[in-house]
């Protein structure tokens, strides 16, 4: 056997045990065992603490709430939305009692009027929608229903209330384009007020004809063909471009 | 083949060469890795097949592929979700560190987008200027996206980051450098530097909720049921009706990086 392969191998092996122990100490524990990853690390992940006990929970004890909770207008918004994390409540129930929210705080800051919240999500001015006193006096919070007879549109739809009332149209009520039938204020989104359906309903003040005053006019049969005229304009503000 | 190779080498040996010829030395090479072979794929960790996972009897990541629906029209921009998500995943407190936020898009004029997030929108936002100039305004959820080809899992140089079997990216905090290559990578601005443990940091979809059958803590509290839940295999979820009906839209599609947060009536001017 020639001298030098000996030699070699010694090299071979050194280079093989080197990238062994190399390897050995680089890389962690469970990498990987599932993947390009510490299989360790979801474990650890997945082992951390939980706050939020979830709904199902909750319904297990507190039945009652929960049978009232799941036939009103909030069915969908989890207890933990008001009430907080309850984790701990879950654990220890008689120890650590989630918070009752009673100040106004907590319901505005899904119900105080946004113009970028979705239309026909009900939202008031928390100013000037009986200021001071407690939502909960007037709305069972866990089945709240709109007030039995709002004292107007403006109950609900705040941000056309404000616009129209500082527009124009101020002198307009509600009720003179839009016939909003009684079943509207139980079920708001499934019956819906009427809209104007033709151009001469706004042409019986806009279009050209004697005695208009300071009201702007147009010729019906030139101006605007074949839209309704709210489609262009906003009636609730027609001075906004 | 190997047979062959036996045959040519008990020839080679029988020819009588006082040293070892090259065939005879790479012969014995072979059949001295063949030996070790075992040995060094033990400690290479190669993977194997029958691999255990330790997740737990219960639950089989290989069973699941999350995916969230988030609906634009039912979002009223309460941030309840930010909330819930600071508290159940221990992000720090202070503005800047979130693992989904609220944005205000506001639409004026020919193609005027303003967008802002104060305090990812727990404190409220402010009143808009001249409102009756605006065209349009809604709130946008953000989170990660748990892309399925994710660039942020491409770029880690140690593979602290990854994407777990059912669809879940994550990083390791233990193994992660804070070398925010990540965070520069991720095109949704959805990662941020972890202020004291000093590691990337991200939405998990809450991962230590879906081991136990729960929802993330966002989708459990949010009142309107714009956030949605669910497998996007087979498995009948909430997340299976929300696609069948809506029109989805998914953030920078053009990028190719797959998300699985699926948006419904989003507007063209999100990103």
């Amino acid at each position: 056997m020639p001298q030098q392969l000996p030699r070699l191998a010694v090299v071979f092996v050194l280079a093989i045990v080197g990238l062994v122990v190399a390897r050995q100490l680089l890389i962690p524990e469970t990498f990987g065992d599932r993947g390009h990853y510490r299989a360790a690390a979801v474990d650890s992940i997945a082992a951390h603490e939980k706050k939020y006990a979830g709904h199902q929970e909750c319904a297990l004890c507190h039945t009652n709430v929960a049978e009232v909770r799941a036939e009103g207008n909030h069915r969908m918004v989890s207890c933990e939305v008001c009430h907080g994390p309850a984790a701990t409540h879950v654990a220890a129930p008689l120890d650590v009692k989630p918070p009752i929210p009673r100040s106004r705080d907590l319901c505005v800051l899904c119900h105080a009027y946004n113009p970028s919240r979705p239309t026909g999500f009900a939202q008031i001015d928390s100013v000037a929608h009986n200021p001071r006193i407690p939502c909960s006096q007037c709305h069972e919070p866990h089945a709240p229903e709109p007030p039995a007879v709002p004292q107007e549109c403006a109950a609900c739809h705040g941000q056309i209330a404000s616009q129209k009332a500082v527009s124009h149209h101020w002198a307009l009520d509600c009720t003179t384009c839009h016939q909003a039938p009684e079943e509207h204020k139980l079920n708001p989104r499934g019956v819906r007020p009427t809209k104007p359906v033709n151009r001469a309903f706004c042409g019986g003040c806009h279009a050209m004809g004697p005695g208009a005053g300071d009201i702007p006019q147009i010729d019906l049969r030139t101006h605007g063909e074949p839209y309704l005229c709210w489609q262009c304009h906003y009636p609730h503000l027609p001075e906004a471009r | 083949m190997a047979e062959q190779d036996e045959v040519i080498a008990q020839e080679s040996s029988r020819s009588g060469h006082g040293a070892v010829d090259r065939r005879a030395f790479l012969n014995e090479m072979l059949a001295a890795c063949a030996g070790g072979a075992p040995l060094l794929l033990g400690v290479l960790r190669l993977p194997v097949a029958g691999a255990q996972g330790q997740a737990g009897a219960a639950y089989e990541p290989s069973e699941h592929l999350y995916g969230m629906g988030i609906d634009i029209q039912k979002c009223i921009g309460c941030a309840r979700c930010v909330v819930a998500c600071k508290t159940e995943n221990d992000v720090p407190q202070e503005p800047h560190f979130f693992n989904t936020w609220i944005e205000r898009y506001v639409l004026r004029g020919e193609r005027e987008v303003e967008v802002d997030s104060p305090n990812g929108g727990i404190d409220g936002f402010p009143p808009l200027e001249s409102p009756a100039e605006i065209r349009r305004s809604f709130f946008v959820p953000k989170l990660c996206n748990h892309c399925a080809n994710p660039p942020c899992v491409q770029v880690c140089p140690v593979g602290a980051t990854f994407i777990t079997e059912d669809g879940v990216v994550l990083v390791d905090d233990e193994y992660c450098i804070g070398c925010r290559y990540c965070i520069q990578a991720c095109p949704y601005g959805a990662r941020y530097m972890h202020p004291e443990k000093h590691v990337a940091a991200k939405c998990t979809f809450c991962y230590h909720r879906l081991v136990d059958g729960l929802v993330p803590a966002c989708v459990e509290v949010c009142p309107t049921g714009a956030r949605v839940f669910g497998e996007l295999n087979d498995t009948p979820t909430p997340l299976a009706r929300f696609m069948r009906f809506n029109d989805l839209q998914v953030l920078k599609h053009h990028l190719n990086t797959k998300p699985k947060a699926y948006y419904a009536n989003l507007d063209v001017e999100v990103s």
